[in-house]
């Protein structure tokens, strides 16, 4: 037990918590105040820089399309990863079947698949939602195989003898693997993030990764600048909006397992 | 048992392959999506030209150079903040906010003063970093207190205790990390090419889907995918070497 209330530790914490990134942050603020390298703008110019750009009409021409087709994307390799993922994890036959098939698909990287689907699908958007669901995709599917695949027997065949209802019991199967999905759904969710940059790097008149290379190409170092600490701050948004969402869904297994949650 | 399931797994590859060719028979234009029977001749022509291996070795070699950079400072760093008590805890914010931010941010930054050879080496050791250093923190947290307590009553020192107790503590989670940057190493080095032209195999596939090469584009997109899949099997063969004492290993070569 360490002295001082609640209050107190947590306060404790917060500054162990922001310390670090805030000295960061005012030691490149100072460093760069003086900075004549355009390449390496002043911090305090960036800023002004990010609310000219991003808090304006911009938002909604490249940051909302950005977004859109990533939450599209990745909420149908969602369903598609988990329901293939099932099917794959719970027969044997259809696991022998794909495997080879899925093992190629695993390892070839996504952006390969972008200048395959600008010649078979075109430049609209439909090939970058495409693209961004592959990447997603597979991390997901496998994951799910192998929970389905690893959930106890003894519970299977207890809900068996039980005589639930098939449903009720794919559903608990559902279950049994949400911490594999989770995991293969956060991996997926970093992934489908660098391909959405990506394609829009390569193939677009919007976006947040159109937009950056847009200023990078034009000299307008501030405003690149400020594009690149946005899409860094998105996915680290994210991120914490994933684990927010899992910690959630898995209260259960924490509960379960008896583990703690990571301090 | 095995033959059969490799037999439905050959059979899978054939349904796949014969899928495909009627689909796109029926339903594109070969000069959009070419079908296998073309996309094949084509791929086992590139393997005998000197440019595909050239360009692979350049892929590879960016992949393989950005790999050591990021295995190496991980190592390094992850067991300097997992073994000083506190600096985890000083460090944890910081580290959760950069390892989400996507590496390719880095393209348009680096582009105005590195070259691309340099930033595409970058761009796989910044991607590779942050999962070997997770990997070695989660590591070094499991290290079991009893061996240290003894180690320390047999008086092995401070680099005595990391080289027999950490060390192999943190080796199979190593391990877990090499199969899983080797994909993400050789995605990278490609990404490279395809964005800013490094030349490689992404610079070779880019330029020949820009000059209308279809089928050619094809055959290297199959054939990064079998790159992909022989380096795959490298890192679960390095991987099975060194951890070959390992409790999951050894049941694995029982079984």
């Amino acid at each position: 037990m360490r002295a001082g209330g609640p209050l107190a530790r947590g306060a404790a914490g917060a500054g162990l918590a922001l310390g670090l990134p805030a000295a960061l942050l005012a030691l490149w603020w100072v460093a760069s105040a003086g900075s004549t390298n355009i390449f390496l703008p002043p911090l305090r110019v960036i800023v002004e820089a990010f609310g000219r750009v991003w808090l304006s009409g911009t938002f909604a021409d490249d940051v909302v399309p950005s977004l859109w087709r990533l939450g599209a994307s990745y909420g149908a390799a969602l369903v598609v990863g988990v329901v293939a993922g099932y099917a794959i994890g719970r027969w044997p036959v259809a696991r022998a079947l794909t495997s080879p098939l899925l093992a190629y698909f695993r390892v070839l990287p996504a952006p390969v698949m972008i200048p395959v689907l600008l010649v078979a699908v075109g430049i609209g958007d439909a090939t970058k939602l495409i693209v961004i669901g592959l990447g997603a995709l597979w991390p997901i599917l496998l994951n799910t195989a192998d929970g389905v695949r690893a959930v106890d027997e003894v519970q299977l065949e207890t809900a068996a003898a039980f005589r639930l209802p098939v449903w009720t019991r794919h559903r608990l199967t559902l279950r049994a693997a949400t911490p594999q999905i989770f995991a293969g759904a956060r991996q997926a969710l970093g992934i489908s993030i660098i391909v959405m940059v990506v394609s829009e790097m390569l193939m677009s008149t919007d976006g947040l990764g159109f937009t950056v290379t847009q200023f990078q190409r034009s000299f307008a170092i501030p405003e690149m600048w400020s594009g690149v600490l946005l899409i860094g701050a998105l996915g680290f948004a994210l991120a914490k909006l994933f684990e927010l969402v899992e910690r959630r869904a898995l209260r259960w297994h924490r509960g379960h397992t008896g583990r703690e949650e990571p301090s | 048992m095995s033959r059969y399931r490799h037999g439905l797994g050959l059979a899978g590859l054939l349904g796949a392959a014969v899928a495909y060719e009627l689909v796109v028979r029926a339903l594109f234009s070969p000069l959009h999506v070419p079908p296998l029977t073309a996309i094949a001749p084509e791929a086992v022509r590139l393997l005998g030209e000197a440019r595909f291996w050239t360009a692979t070795g350049r892929t590879l070699l960016a992949a393989v150079v950005g790999l050591a950079i990021a295995l190496a400072a991980g190592v390094v760093l992850g067991f300097a903040i997992g073994s000083v008590p506190g600096l985890l805890r000083v460090t944890s914010s910081t580290l959760d906010f950069l390892r989400p931010v996507p590496s390719i941010v880095l393209i348009p930054v680096l582009i105005l003063v590195l070259d691309v050879k340099e930033i595409t080496v970058l761009l796989v050791a910044v991607s590779c970093f942050w999962i070997v250093l997770f990997q070695v923190l989660y590591g070094v947290r499991e290290v079991d207190q009893v061996a240290v307590d003894t180690a320390r009553s047999f008086r092995l020192g401070r680099l005595a205790r990391i080289v027999h107790v950490t060390w192999p503590t943190v080796l199979p989670y190593l391990g877990t990390a090499l199969r899983l940057i080797v994909s993400v190493a050789l995605a990278l080095a490609l990404t490279g090419g395809l964005v800013m032209g490094t030349a490689g195999l992404g610079e070779m596939i880019w330029s020949s889907q820009e000059s209308g090469e279809v089928t050619g584009m094809y055959a290297l997109v199959l054939l990064t995918g079998g790159i992909g899949v022989a380096v795959d099997l490298l890192a679960r063969l390095a991987e099975r070497r060194l951890l070959h004492w390992h409790v999951a290993t050894r049941r694995e070569v029982a079984a």
